[in-house]
C-alpha cells in the first residue's frame, strides 16, 4: 500500500511539474465554455435578408417596416429584379429574399388576398425553414392587425406553455453538451495518451515488473486526472451557475456524484483506448477522430435523437455522453432526483465496468 | 529539389508501414462521414407526445386523432391527470402534453372562449419553437374544420382579407439536410485528419529527440519542412476526393459547381491547416500538448463554423472572431460553389481571405521554427 501511495505521489509530481499542460488542461475548458455560452445560439438573429417589391405601395411598405423592425432580420438590399436574385444567393450576400406581387394592397382589398413570395437559399434547410416561419409569423401578425374588426366565431385559442426553459434559452442546450465534450474529451483523452507515452517510451514494461500489480499501476497513472478533471468539471459548474445563470433545480450533491461517474467512465474509455493503440499518436488519433465527431453529432448535444433514422438512434445509446446529457439537464434544468434518473445511471455504469473489464483482460494478454 | 523528394519518399514510407494508423487515417473519416451525416438534422419529427382528455367528447377525440394523423407527433400515451403528465415529462418519455378540459365540446359549440393547454418541454430551446408552431398548425387545421361545418352561408361575405405566402426553397427544394451536412462533415475531417497529423508529427521527433540529429544534418530546414509537410497535403486531398466521390453516390449530393474551383480552393485551405498544425508543433513540447491545442482550436473552429448553428446570430465580438476560422470559408466555399455553383468570381473574398491566411501562418510557422530550434 505504501509502495502504491508513493506511485501516485510520483504520478502527481509528474503531472504538476509541467506548468504548460495545467495551463492548457485548466485555461482551455474555461475559454471553451466561455466562448460557447456566450457565441453559439440556434436563433437565428439579424439575418440578412433582400427585398423585391413590385407594387411598392402602403401595404408593403408597412409589412417591410415591421420585417425590418424585428430582431430576425437586417434588410440588406433593395433589388429590382428577378434575374438579381440569382446573383446575390451564388454571392452568399443574403440568405433570403421577399418578392411581392404587383398591386399588392389593391389586390388585398379587392380579392382579399395577395401573395408574396419568401425565397430563402436552402443550402442550409435549417436557416431557411426558420427564416420561413418567422416571416409568416410577423405576415399573420400583421394580418390580426388588418382583420381587427372582423368576428372570429369557433376560435379555440390554445395556451402554450414551455416548462423548464421558459424564455428558451439556447445556452441551456449548449452548457450541458459543452460541459459533456470537455469532460469526456479531455478525461478520456489525458488518460489514453499518459499510458501510450509509457509503453512508447517503454517505460511501461519496467512499471510492470515493479512490486505494484499492473492494475495498482493503472489505477496510479488515472488518479491524478480523475483529480483533475473534478476539478475542471466544478469550474465549468462555477462558471454555467455564475455566469450564465444556468439554474441547479436538483441537488448538488446528485450532480458532483454523476459527473465523478461519468468522469470515471470516461477515463476508463481512455484505457481501453490505450490498450488498443502502441503509440502516442495512434492513441490520440483514436481519442480524438474517434470520439469528437461522434459526441458532438450522437449525443443530442446540437441535434435532437429522436428524428435521426432508427439505426442511428440505437448507436447513440453507446455513447456514454447521450446518458450524462440526459442526467445533467434533469438535475439541472428538471430538478429531478435519483428517482428519475437511476436507469441513465445505471447504464452509465454499467459501460465504466464493461470498458474496465475489457482493459483488464487486454493487459493482462500484454503481459502473458 | 532531390532531397525533398527523398524526405517525402521516406515520410510517405513511414505513413505506410505504420499498419495500425492507416485505418484511422482513412477508413474511419469516411465510415464517419457515410454514418454522422444522418445525425445531422434539425428537422423535428416523431415528436413524443401525449394528451389529457378531460372532456372525452367526439370534438376531443377528433382533435386527438388530427394529432394522430400528422406526421410530426408520436401520440405515446394519454394520461389520467396533469401529476401522471408532468411525471412522464420530467422522465423523459413525453415533450408535448396537450390538456383538453372539459366541456371542451360544450364551449366549442357555444362559442365561449375556449382554453386548450399545451405543455412543451423547452430544454431544446429550438425545437420546442418548432413543436409549437406544428401544434398550433395541426389547431387551426381543426379549427378551420369546425368552422366550414358551423358556418352560416352568409359569413361567407365577410371573409378576413389574408396575405398568401408562398415559401420557395431554392437550390434544395425539398429541405434535404444531407445536401447541406454530407459536404460539410467532409469539411470537418480533412480539417481534422491534416491538422492532427501536422500538429503531432515534429512534435513528435522533438520528443523522441530526432529533430536534433536532422537538425546537424545538411537538411535546410525548409527542405525539411516542405517533405514533413507535403505527403499530409496530399492526403487531405485524396481524403476528398473519396469523401466526395461518397457523397455523390451515397448521398446524391448535387455538385452543380466546377470541382476544379474545389480543388484549387482546397489545396490552398489545406496548407493553411498545415501552417497551424506546424505552429502548434513549433510552441509546444510533448506530443500531449500539441494534441490538446489542437482538440482546443478544432472544436472551436467546428462549432464556431456556421456550419451547426447560424453566424448572423452570434454577437458581433463573436462574428469578427470567426473571420479567422478557416473551416468557416471552407464551410461557405463548399456549399456555394457545390450547391449553388457559385463561380470564381463570386469566391473571390473567401479565398483571397484563405491565400493571405496561408501566407500568413506558415511565415509564422518557418519563422518560429527557426526561432524555437
Amino acid at each position: 500500500m505504501k509502495r502504491f501511495i508513493g506511485f501516485i505521489k510520483k504520478e502527481f509530481y509528474h503531472i504538476f511539474r509541467d506548468k504548460r499542460s495545467l495551463f492548457i488542461l485548466f485555461g482551455m475548458p474555461i475559454a471553451q465554455i466561455l466562448l460557447f455560452g456566450f457565441a453559439i445560439t440556434n436563433e437565428i438573429n439579424n439575418v440578412d435578408i433582400a427585398v423585391l417589391d413590385h407594387s411598392k405601395d402602403a401595404t408593403t411598405k408597412e409589412i417591410i417596416t415591421k420585417i425590418a423592425d424585428s430582431k430576425y432580420f437586417s434588410i440588406k438590399q433593395v433589388i429590382i429584379s428577378e434575374a438579381e436574385i440569382k446573383s446575390i444567393f451564388e454571392k452568399g450576400r443574403v440568405k433570403a429574399v421577399l418578392n411581392f406581387e404587383k398591386e399588392f394592397s389593391s389586390k388585398l382589398i379587392k380579392n382579399k388576398q395577395a401573395t408574396v413570395q419568401i425565397i430563402t437559399d436552402a443550402t442550409d434547410p435549417n436557416t431557411a425553414n426558420t427564416i420561413s416561419n418567422y416571416v409568416n409569423a410577423i405576415l399573420q401578425q400583421y394580418q390580426k392587425q388588418l382583420n381587427k374588426d372582423a368576428s372570429f366565431v369557433y376560435q379555440i385559442v390554445p395556451e402554450t406553455r414551455m416548462v423548464y426553459n421558459s424564455e428558451l434559452k439556447s445556452v441551456y442546450m449548449f452548457v450541458p453538451g459543452v460541459m459533456t465534450i470537455i469532460l469526456m474529451l479531455v478525461s478520456a483523452m489525458m488518460t489514453s495518451i499518459s499510458i501510450s507515452r509509457e509503453k512508447e517510451l517503454g517505460t511501461m514494461e519496467i512499471l510492470l515488473v515493479s512490486p505494484l500489480k499492473p492494475f495498482q499501476v493503472i489505477i496510479g497513472k488515472v488518479f491524478p486526472y480523475i483529480f483533475l478533471s473534478i476539478i475542471n468539471a466544478v469550474i465549468i459548474v462555477l462558471l454555467s451557475i455564475f455566469i450564465f445563470n444556468m439554474p441547479v433545480q436538483g441537488s448538488l450533491f446528485l450532480l458532483a456524484l454523476e459527473s465523478i461517474l461519468f468522469i470515471i467512465s470516461a477515463l476508463a474509455l481512455g484505457i481501453l483506448i490505450s490498450t488498443i493503440a502502441a503509440t502516442q499518436q495512434s492513441a490520440m488519433m483514436i481519442s480524438l477522430m474517434g470520439l469528437m465527431l461522434p459526441v458532438i453529432l450522437l449525443s443530442g448535444f446540437i441535434f435532437p435523437i429522436s428524428s435521426m433514422p432508427l439505426p442511428l438512434q440505437l448507436i447513440s445509446n453507446i455513447i456514454p455522453a447521450k446518458w450524462f446529457i440526459i442526467i445533467i439537464k434533469g438535475i439541472m434544468l428538471k430538478g429531478v432526483g435519483i428517482e428519475y434518473l437511476w436507469k441513465e445511471t445505471f447504464i452509465l455504469f454499467g459501460m465504466t465496468l464493461l470498458f474496465i473489464a475489457i482493459s483488464i483482460k487486454k493487459y493482462k494478454i500484454r503481459l502473458e | 529539389m532531390k532531397t525533398i523528394l527523398y524526405i517525402i519518399q521516406k515520410e510517405f514510407k513511414q505513413i505506410f508501414r505504420n499498419k495500425g494508423m492507416l485505418p484511422i487515417i482513412f477508413i474511419l473519416p469516411l465510415l464517419q462521414l457515410v454514418i454522422l451525416s444522418n445525425a445531422a438534422t434539425f428537422e423535428v419529427k416523431n415528436i413524443k407526445f401525449g394528451y389529457i382528455d378531460k372532456d372525452h367528447s367526439p370534438s376531443s377525440r377528433a382533435l386527438i386523432e388530427k394529432f394522430n394523423a400528422s406526421t410530426y407527433f408520436n401520440v405515446l400515451a394519454d394520461y389520467q391527470s396533469e401529476t401522471v403528465a408532468s411525471s412522464a415529462m420530467l422522465n423523459g418519455e413525453v415533450n408535448v402534453i396537450l390538456e383538453i378540459p372539459t366541456h371542451f365540446e360544450r364551449d366549442l359549440q357555444k362559442e365561449k372562449s375556449n382554453h386548450l393547454g399545451i405543455l412543451i418541454n423547452a430544454i431544446d430551446g429550438a425545437a420546442a419553437g418548432v413543436q409549437k408552431v406544428y401544434a398550433l398548425q395541426i389547431i387551426q387545421r381543426f379549427n378551420q374544420d369546425v368552422k366550414m361545418k358551423l358556418m352560416q352561408p352568409a359569413d361567407l361575405q365577410n371573409q378576413p382579407a389574408s396575405i398568401k405566402s408562398i415559401p420557395l426553397f431554392w437550390y434544395n427544394q425539398t429541405l434535404n439536410y444531407k445536401t447541406y451536412m454530407v459536404p460539410g462533415i467532409l469539411v470537418l475531417l480533412v480539417t481534422m485528419i491534416t491538422l492532427f497529423l501536422s500538429g503531432m508529427n515534429i512534435v513528435r521527433e522533438k520528443e523522441i529527440g530526432t529533430l536534433e540529429q536532422i537538425n546537424v544534418t545538411p537538411i535546410k530546414k525548409s527542405q525539411f519542412i516542405i517533405g514533413k509537410l507535403f505527403p499530409f497535403w496530399v492526403i487531405g486531398l485524396g481524403l476528398l476526393t473519396v469523401g466526395l466521390i461518397i457523397a455523390k453516390l451515397i448521398f446524391n449530393v448535387p455538385m452543380v459547381g466546377s470541382l476544379l474551383l474545389m480543388y484549387l480552393y482546397t489545396s490552398i485551405y489545406i496548407l493553411v491547416i498545415l501552417g497551424i498544425g506546424l505552429f502548434i508543433s513549433n510552441y509546444t513540447e510533448t506530443q500531449q500538448q500539441a494534441m490538446f491545442i489542437s482538440w482546443f482550436f478544432t472544436v472551436i473552429f467546428i462549432l464556431m463554423s456556421g456550419l451547426f448553428t447560424p453566424i448572423e446570430s452570434m454577437p458581433k465580438w463573436a462574428q469578427f472572431m470567426t473571420e479567422f476560422n478557416p473551416i468557416k470559408y471552407f464551410v461557405e466555399v463548399m456549399r456555394m460553389v457545390m450547391l449553388k455553383g457559385s463561380g470564381f468570381m463570386d469566391i473571390v473574398p473567401q479565398l483571397s481571405k484563405t491565400l493571405l491566411y496561408a501566407l500568413v501562418m506558415n511565415g509564422l510557422a518557418v519563422w518560429s521554427y527557426k526561432k524555437t530550434n
